[in-house]
This record gives structure tokens, C-alpha cells and sequence, in this order.
């Protein structure tokens, strides 16, 4: 395989750092357009309630408003899985989770619209409300959340692998345990924004919008609007993170495009804080239930997992991420018997959704704290435990997951020598220890979420002597910096430098198509099908150099700008040249790659296969890392100081390997503030007691540990210029290396999030309590 | 009523009409139309909207327009030079990959500019608390505090001002 790049695997700033720096981006709510009215949108106090009227008539008559807009004029339901769309811009009849939004006003300035909100009449018929899935099931004869879910439950699936059952009757070693994840929010530090510009002349509207997801939005747009998708433009101007909260539309975005459809000027509605809270999209709390049975040499036989999700008010991502908690139990180890019952249910809380890592974060907790627990039943180290069962490349799940290459055990080896856990683990004074777990994450995504068989990626690239090259392509840059890494493929497939690329991206209508930045699928699929467009355009250009040289096109290489013969390297000559040449006799040259994930190894209707689990996590690679944590627990005051963090990751070949630091980095803070800080509270009413960044507590920089991340050399050779993901895998060990170091430090295994001071200490003084008998 | 008042930012003194009530961050971003200070919570917890009133940090979201008259203001856009030369923090926040998605940058910049201008050779300790109102989501801060330290280093080897 080739691997001699100088453009992939360079760390180069990022092509947006300076005008971040300078305060110069662009994002959504520092647009102003002539003409511009402010929205803002009325919310629910309560958080389960049928409307019985929406009075909005003293509200128009004050002087500045505009116009206002219910649920009544706007009731076609959307949500990013279709089989499953519940959720309506402005709610229709009823309320069902604390902040919903109910009318919105726009007006010539904020002030005015806020005033206004205050004059909207809404009367409100209280209804009981359940917080709790299990309470939310017992009680479905009684209160329904939805009409057409009786048990209070979005879906539930079964799948069945082997025989678990047989399979643990002859194990050595079996645990059973349950565990308990919170409810987290992605804390990113802009608040959703849209701006909408409808033109009634044209019949055309143009969002601008913080999202990850410029299609889907689209076609939400298209569907709630009623409008066809080519009236349509969605534009992703800078955005301020995302981690999965911005994969989906949000009322911001309809909103600001039905107030500025009924008044004919451009809307803008941005949240404040609290909306983002109460609009959430979260992490779904998880109540899991795992077993694992180990013959007596340690390899895993059976693990049956047990899954009930609290999932809130509406569907958003709820399905896909409920199947992917499924999926996820069946690596990164072997696994050969396997069972997972899992359910989504409503209850009425603000919804949860994607969120950094979906799906894989709470199953892990489960399966690494448990691991850990069981390497202790056998009396062997955890690392020896993980390093047996760890899978290998080629190594295919009983639930057809493919993995055509793996470094999983290198990151552990790696892990393991740097912090030097093997001589400090189980030996550290009481109060101090160190936790190891492992973890993965799919990469290149499987599925569209809607029916088609379309490729997922399309990038055009546009080569001539004006504009040098330009890539066309439509992903969302939200921080991730996938800019400068498709700026850094197409340099690589084309023998170009790296900044001499300019990327036209995150627009519906000046790019191409994608499917958006998710499921840690950006990379992959924008590098498979530059390749393919690049090689088009390299054809192209090497008749026309091979002409000027010479010598025959198929002698011809490109790098570094510059064409040569690789039999005969005096056979030179610059890119531009040849690029000058091609465009006087033919003029701009461009080139299309698609993407399309491998289909085969999921269903296949015309064979009539069809497997469990609609598939998701059948992606085309897996990410791997191994996280080892160390903790100083006080004893006085239960406080969890992180002393230390040693991390190894395979995340293929890193494009730009300072900006895999920069997502390892970013994960392990991330994935710290949910395991030792981060909760939603709401109180018996449903309404949230901690919807502000002073009450819901995210890492600061006086949290920071030592960090010390070690990219593992890697290289999918199936994979596009050998990469994989970076941005999600990374958060998957944090929270059972930290519980299982907390383990290691006072002898306490935590089975429920996050782990408070309070619960330290309560369980050191059951401990002390015990001891004494 | 709104009165006119003068406010000073960025040394160019800018005559505009506020109520009583107007917060800086407002007067700033939407008045004066310098965007660069962000607004992530409007409250006072996240740091997004720092900017600098004589030379102190100080969260624009939470503070009057109408108490700022008479004092220097510093917001992002005015800490590069008149060449349009990146300030060493700045500069060090792009090359040490500092940023991500952005939104935090400029009060980390400003935060960690007011302590150099403060302390130019900071301790680790000093960096981490100096930028401790400012919360980043993407970077998990160790870059951050790594940019800043170079900076310090740069700045008092290079004696750039």
C-alpha cells in the first residue's frame, strides 16, 4: 500500500485558526441582513399539558411585532428517522416535556419579540407527567405520552446471536451486574441559530444554520414547509460545536423559516442558554442490566445485555441510538454467544438524541467496569483479560460486524508501557489508583436514515488556472476542522500542497451533496471520493503533461506540484504548467467521486437476508483506544482529582495529527465532565432546575490532568489513504477507566453516574461500616 | 430612554444610543457591529464574551454599556497590530491547535492576553486559573494552555511588546 504522503499525515493549522483568532468567522447570529426581524419562541412551563388556547391577539397589536406564529399553522411532524418523526415545530394540542415551544413571535428587534412572548395567552390543562421510563411503562394504561405509542415506548428490539443461554451454563466465570448513566447535555458553546431569508418573488429560501446536518435539515425543511427541496438552500456558516446536539433540525430552524415565509423578510431566532437545555438532545440515561461469562481460560462465551433508555418526550436519534447500544456489545472483543433486549421509552423530559460517541458510551461503562471486575475473579490483570479476548483484523462478529483491520491491542500495549500500569496497579497507597478500559467506534456510517440507495458523498473538484483547485463538497466544519483535512486529501490525491486548496463547503447549493458531519463519518467518506475525483482529473492532466514530457501518461506520478517520470526523473515538470496548458485547449477541468458505504454485509432483500438490527453499526471500519486513568480520591471530602490520563489510539492514518490531539483531548474532558460532574436535574413537575452553564457543571481548565496521547501507527488498507475516526471513538473508555481507577483507589465499584463527592463518601462510610461488621 | 453615550474601544471612540439596561455585549456586538465577542450564555458562566476594560478581563454579558464610559475597551478585533500582525497569543492559538470550533477563542485569547500583560512568564498553575471562567467544549484545554505558554515564552524572549 502506498503511504509515502507528504499532504496526509502533516499537522498543519487549521485553515480556519486566524480568522477564529482574530474574531473574524462568520457564525449564524453575527449575520445581519437588511430588512432583519428577531424571532423568539414562547415556551412551556409545564412539562406535560393540553393546550386549550393560544391567544396571540394582544401580542400582534404592540407596536414592532411583526407577526406570530402556533403549531396549528406548521403540524406536519419531522424528526431525522422518518419510520419515527413525532416532532412538530411549535407544539400542536399538547405539551409534552418542560420548554416546549408553543407560539413564536418576530419582531423589528429582540426586545420587542421578548415583550411580546410575555403578551401571547396560553391556557394549559396539567396532566400528570412521568419522569421515570420504568413509571412511564407501569403507568401507559393511564397516561399516554403519545397516541400512538399505548406502552409509552418508541420501539423496542430483540436480537439473539448463538445460544447465550447454553453458552453460560458451561462458563466459569459469570457476573451480573446493572448500571445506571445520567442525563448529560453536549454543553457547545454556541446556541442553536437560524436565519431565515424567504423571497416571495421567487418562492425561495435560504436558511443559514448552526447545524451538523445541512441535508437532513433540508429535507425537513422541505417536508414541514411544504416547499420542494430545490426552493430551498441551506447554508452552514461557522458553527460552534456541535457534538451530535446540532445533527438534527431544531424549532430555531423552522421557526425563523415560517416567520420569514408569512412577512416576506429575513428572521432570525437564536436561543438563549436555557432553550438549549430544554430542547436538549442529550445523552440518554441508560438502566442496563449486563451479563458476561468467561470459560476458566478467560475468553468470553455469552454476554446478554438488558437496555431501558429514557428517552424523553419525542424520537429524535432514540431508535438509531437504542440499536447501536445493541450493536455495540459485540466488540472490541470476541464475543461469541450474544443476547441484547433493549427499549426506548417517552417520558417528559426534554428529548434526548445524538450525542459524541452515540450509542457506545453506556454499554462500555457496563462492559469495561465489568471486565475489570471479572480479570479480579480470576486473578489476573485487567489488561490480560482485555489482550485475550481483544478482536484482530478480519475478525467478523457473530452480528456480521466486520473489522478489516484493528490495532485494538497495540493501544493497549501502548497504554499499558507509558503509564506503567501493570507495576501500579492494585499496589498504589489506599486513595490513589489507576483504571484501564478500551473502546471503539464505527467510522464511514452505514445507512442513510431514510429509505435510498444514493451515495452519501459526493465532492467535485474543479481544477483551472484561476482558481487553482477547488473542492466542492457539502460538509459541516463545526470545529472538527474537517475543512483542512479534505483540503489535505485532495492535495495528497492530486500532488498538490495542502494550502493551495480552497474548500467550498457546508452549502446545499454551492456544493455537492453529503449526508452531514455524524456518526464519525466525515473523513472517510470525503477522502473515498476525492480519490475517485482525483483520479479523474490526474487522467486528464497526465495525457496533457505526458505530451509535453515526452514520455507515456502511465510513466507519470505526481507530488509535491510538480509531474515526473518514475523511470526517468529528469522528466519534469510543474502542476500549473500542465494545468495552463489543459485549460487553454479544453478549459476547466473537473472531476465527481461518490461514496458509497459497502452494502453487502447487511440485508439483502432479494436474497431475503435480512439481519437483526437494521444493520447500524455496519460500518465500513472501526476506530480503537485505550484509556488508563489516575485518580487521588480525598478521603475527607470525597473529591476525585485526575492526576493523570495516558491514552493510545488507532485511528488509522491521521490526516492531520494535530488535530487528532486536539479530538483525543477534547473526548477525554468531554467524556470526564459526564463521569465525575455533568446531570440534568428536573424536579418533581418535570421542569429543570439546572438549565444555565453555572448550575450544570462542565470541565473548566482546573480540571485538566496530565494528558498524554499516543497516536498508534495504523493503516486501514481498505480504507481511504488508511483513515478511520478520531472524534468519537476517544470518548468511549473515559468513564470506566476513570470508575475503574476510582476501584483501584478505595475499593468501590460505581455503577451509576456521575460519581459525586456525595456518593464517594456515602460509600466509603457503608464500606467503613461494613469493615466494622 | 436611551441617552447617547462615548464608548472607547479598540482606540477609536464610537458615540452610540443606549437605555440604562443595555449590556456591553449587546452595545458591542450589535451597535458597534464588532461580532468577534461571543454570546454563549448571557449570563455570566461561560467567558465567551470577555473583552478587556482597562486591561482587566471582564464578562461583557453582565456588564452595563452605559457603565463603561470613560474607560478602555479591548475587545478581539483589536489585538492585532495596525498591520494586521496576530498578537503572539493569537498566533500561538492557531499554530499549537488551540482552536476548534472557535466560539470560545476570543475571551480565551483576551483572558489569557490580560494575564501576560499581567505576569508575562505565567506557571502552569497561573494559565489554568487565569482561564478558568472561560469554557471550551472542544479542546479539552490542554492546547489552549500550551498556546499560552509559548506565547509567554515568545513574548519575553522576543521582547514583542
Amino acid at each position: 500500500m502506498e503511504r509515502n504522503y507528504t499532504q496526509v499525515g502533516r499537522s498543519v493549522p487549521r485553515v480556519d485558526g486566524p480568522a477564529k483568532v482574530k474574531g473574524e468567522a462568520i457564525y449564524t447570529d453575527d449575520m445581519v441582513l437588511p430588512r432583519l426581524a428577531y424571532g423568539k419562541i414562547k415556551r412551556s412551563p409545564y412539562a406535560h399539558a393540553l393546550i386549550k388556547k393560544i391567544d396571540c391577539s394582544k401580542a400582534l397589536a404592540m407596536p414592532g411585532v411583526l407577526a406570530a406564529i402556533t403549531g396549528d399553522e406548521a403540524p406536519i411532524k419531522w424528526g431525522i428517522v422518518p419510520q419515527a418523526a413525532n416532532e412538530v415545530a411549535l407544539a400542536v394540542g399538547k405539551v409534552r416535556f418542560w420548554g416546549e415551544g408553543v407560539a413564536a413571535v418576530a419582531a423589528i428587534d429582540e426586545e420587542t419579540a421578548e415583550a411580546a412572548l410575555d403578551l401571547i395567552e396560553v391556557e394549559y390543562d396539567p396532566l400528570p407527567v412521568l419522569l421515570d421510563p420504568f413509571e412511564a411503562m407501569a403507568k401507559a394504561k393511564d397516561i399516554r405520552i403519545h397516541e400512538d405509542a399505548p406502552e409509552n415506548i418508541l420501539h423496542a428490539g430483540d436480537q439473539l446471536f448463538g445460544d447465550p443461554d447454553k453458552a453460560f451454563e458451561d462458563c466459569t466465570y459469570i457476573l451480573e451486574k446493572e448500571f445506571h448513566t445520567s442525563y448529560v447535555n453536549h454543553a457547545f458553546l454556541e446556541p442553536h441559530t437560524a436565519l431565515a431569508s424567504y423571497e416571495p418573488q421567487s418562492g425561495q429560501l435560504q436558511l443559514w444554520s448552526s447545524t451538523q446536518v445541512p441535508h437532513y435539515l433540508h429535507r425537513q425543511l422541505s417536508n414541514v414547509l411544504e416547499m420542494p427541496m430545490n426552493k430551498i438552500r441551506v447554508t452552514v456558516p461557522a458553527v460552534g460545536g456541535g457534538f451530535g446536539g446540532k445533527g438534527e433540525a431544531s424549532s430555531a430552524d423552522f421557526c425563523a423559516a415560517l416567520l420569514s415565509r408569512k412577512i416576506g423578510r429575513p428572521v432570525r431566532v437564536t436561543y438563549e442558554r436555557s432553550e438549549v437545555f430544554a430542547t436538549n438532545k442529550g445523552r440518554h440515561p441508560c438502566h442496563m442490566k449486563l451479563k458476561i461469562g468467561l470459560d476458566k481460560e478467560g475468553y468470553i462465551q455469552a454476554v446478554d445485555f438488558d437496555n431501558t433508555m429514557d428517552g424523553g418526550a419525542y424520537s429524535g436519534w432514540g431508535m438509531v441510538v437504542m440499536f447501536y447500544t445493541a450493536s455495540m456489545i459485540h466488540l472490541p472483543y470476541k464475543v461469541p454467544n450474544a443476547r441484547a433486549r433493549v427499549r426506548r421509552v417517552y417520558t417528559n423530559k426534554p428529548t434526548c438524541g445524538a450525542m459524541r460517541g452515540l450509542g457506545g458510551v453506556q454499554p462500555r461503562y457496563a462492559m469495561e467496569c465489568m471486565l475489570d471486575e471479572m480479570a479480579e475473579m480470576m486473578g489476573i490483570s485487567p489488561y490480560e483479560l482485555k489482550m485475550k479476548n481483544a478482536v484482530e483484523s478480519g475478525y467478523r462478529s457473530v452480528s456480521n460486524l466486520h473489522v478489516p483491520h484493528t490495532e485494538y491491542k497495540k493501544c493497549l500495549q501502548t497504554a499499558v508501557e507509558k503509564s506503567g500500569y501493570l507495576e501500579k496497579h492494585g499496589k498504589l497507597p489506599f486513595g490513589k489508583g489507576i483504571g484501564l478500559a478500551g473502546g471503539y467506534y464505527i467510522s464511514g456510517t452505514a445507512y442513510t436514515l431514510y429509505q435510498s440507495y444514493k451515495p452519501h458523498t459526493t465532492v467535485l473538484i474543479r481544477v483551472d488556472t484561476e482558481g487553482g483547485v477547488t473542492v466542492h463538497c457539502a460538509a459541516a466544519d463545526i470545529g472538527q476542522g474537517s475543512n483542512t483535512v479534505i483540503a489535505q486529501m485532495a492535495a495528497e490525491a492530486l500532488g498538490v500542497r495542502f494550502e493551495d486548496v480552497h474548500v467550498v463547503s457546508g452549502d446545499t447549493e454551492l456544493g455537492t451533496f453529503d449526508l452531514g458531519s455524524f456518526a464519525s463519518r466525515v473523513t472517510y467518506a470525503s477522502g473515498a471520493a476525492i480519490k475517485e475525483a482525483a483520479k479523474q482529473i490526474n487522467d486528464k492532466l497526465f495525457e496533457v503533461a505526458a505530451g509535453m514530457l515526452s514520455c507515456r501518461a502511465d510513466q507519470l506520478e505526481v507530488k509535491d506540484g510538480r509531474f515526473y517520470s518514475h523511470y526517468e526523473p529528469k522528466k519534469t515538470i510543474e502542476w500549473e504548467k500542465v494545468v495552463d496548458v489543459y485549460t487553454n485547449a479544453v478549459g476547466t477541468l473537473t472531476g465527481i467521486g461518490h461514496f458509497s458505504p459497502p452494502r453487502l454485509k447487511g440485508i439483502d432483500l432479494s436474497r431475503n437476508v435480512r439481519v437483526q438490527g437494521a444493520n447500524i453499526g455496519h460500518s465500513p471500519t472501526f476506530g480503537f483506544s485505550c484509556q488508563i486513568w489516575e485518580v487521588d480520591v480525598d478521603l475527607e471530602t470525597g473529591k476525585i482529582r485526575v492526576d493523570k490520563v495516558t491514552e493510545a489510539g488507532d485511528c488509522g492514518q491521521a490526516v492531520n495529527p494535530m488535530s487528532v490531539d486536539g479530538q483525543v483531548d477534547g473526548s477525554i474532558m468531554f467524556a470526564m465532565g459526564q463521569a465525575l460532574y455533568e446531570e440534568m436535574k428536573l424536579d418533581g413537575e418535570g421542569k429543570m432546575i439546572n438549565p444555565s452553564l453555572h448550575d450544570y457543571k462542565v470541565p473548566t481548565a482546573m480540571e485538566l490532568p496530565q494528558i498524554s496521547t499516543t497516536i498508534v501507527d495504523s493503516y486501514d488498507p481498505t480504507a481511504p489513504f488508511g483513515v478511520k475516526e478520531s472524534g468519537e471513538g476517544p470518548v468511549q473508555p473515559t468513564i470506566p477507566a476513570i470508575t475503574n481507577a476510582i476501584y483501584d483507589a478505595i475499593g468501590v465499584r460505581f455503577t451509576e453516574l456521575p460519581i459525586t463527592p456525595e456518593k464517594v463518601l456515602k460509600a466509603l462510610k457503608e464500606k467503613k461500616e461494613q469493615a466494622k461488621g | 430612554m436611551k441617552q447617547l453615550i462615548k464608548l472607547d474601544i479598540n482606540n477609536q471612540v464610537y458615540e452610540v444610543p443606549v437605555s440604562p439596561k443595555d449590556l456591553l455585549v449587546d452595545i458591542i456586538r450589535k451597535k458597534v457591529g464588532l461580532t468577534g465577542t461571543k454570546k454563549g450564555c448571557g449570563q455570566g458562566d461561560c467567558g465567551a464574551c470577555t473583552v478587556l476594560i482597562d486591561g482587566a478581563p471582564v464578562l461583557s454579558c453582565i456588564t452595563l454599556a452605559i457603565a463603561c464610559q470613560g474607560k478602555k475597551i479591548s475587545t478581539i478585533e483589536g489585538l492585532a497590530d495596525e498591520q494586521g500582525n496576530l498578537h503572539p497569543v493569537q498566533q500561538a492559538f492557531v499554530d499549537y491547535g488551540a482552536v476548534q470550533c472557535g466560539f470560545c477563542t476570543p475571551g480565551m485569547i483576551l483572558s489569557a492576553k490580560a494575564l501576560l500583560d499581567r505576569i508575562p512568564r505565567p506557571g502552569e498553575l497561573e494559565i489554568k486559573r487565569a482561564i478558568s471562567g472561560n469554557i471550551c467544549r472542544c479542546t479539552g484545554y490542554k492546547k489552549i494552555v500550551e498556546a499560552i505558554g509559548a506565547a509567554a515564552a515568545k513574548i519575553s524572549t522576543g521582547g514583542v511588546e
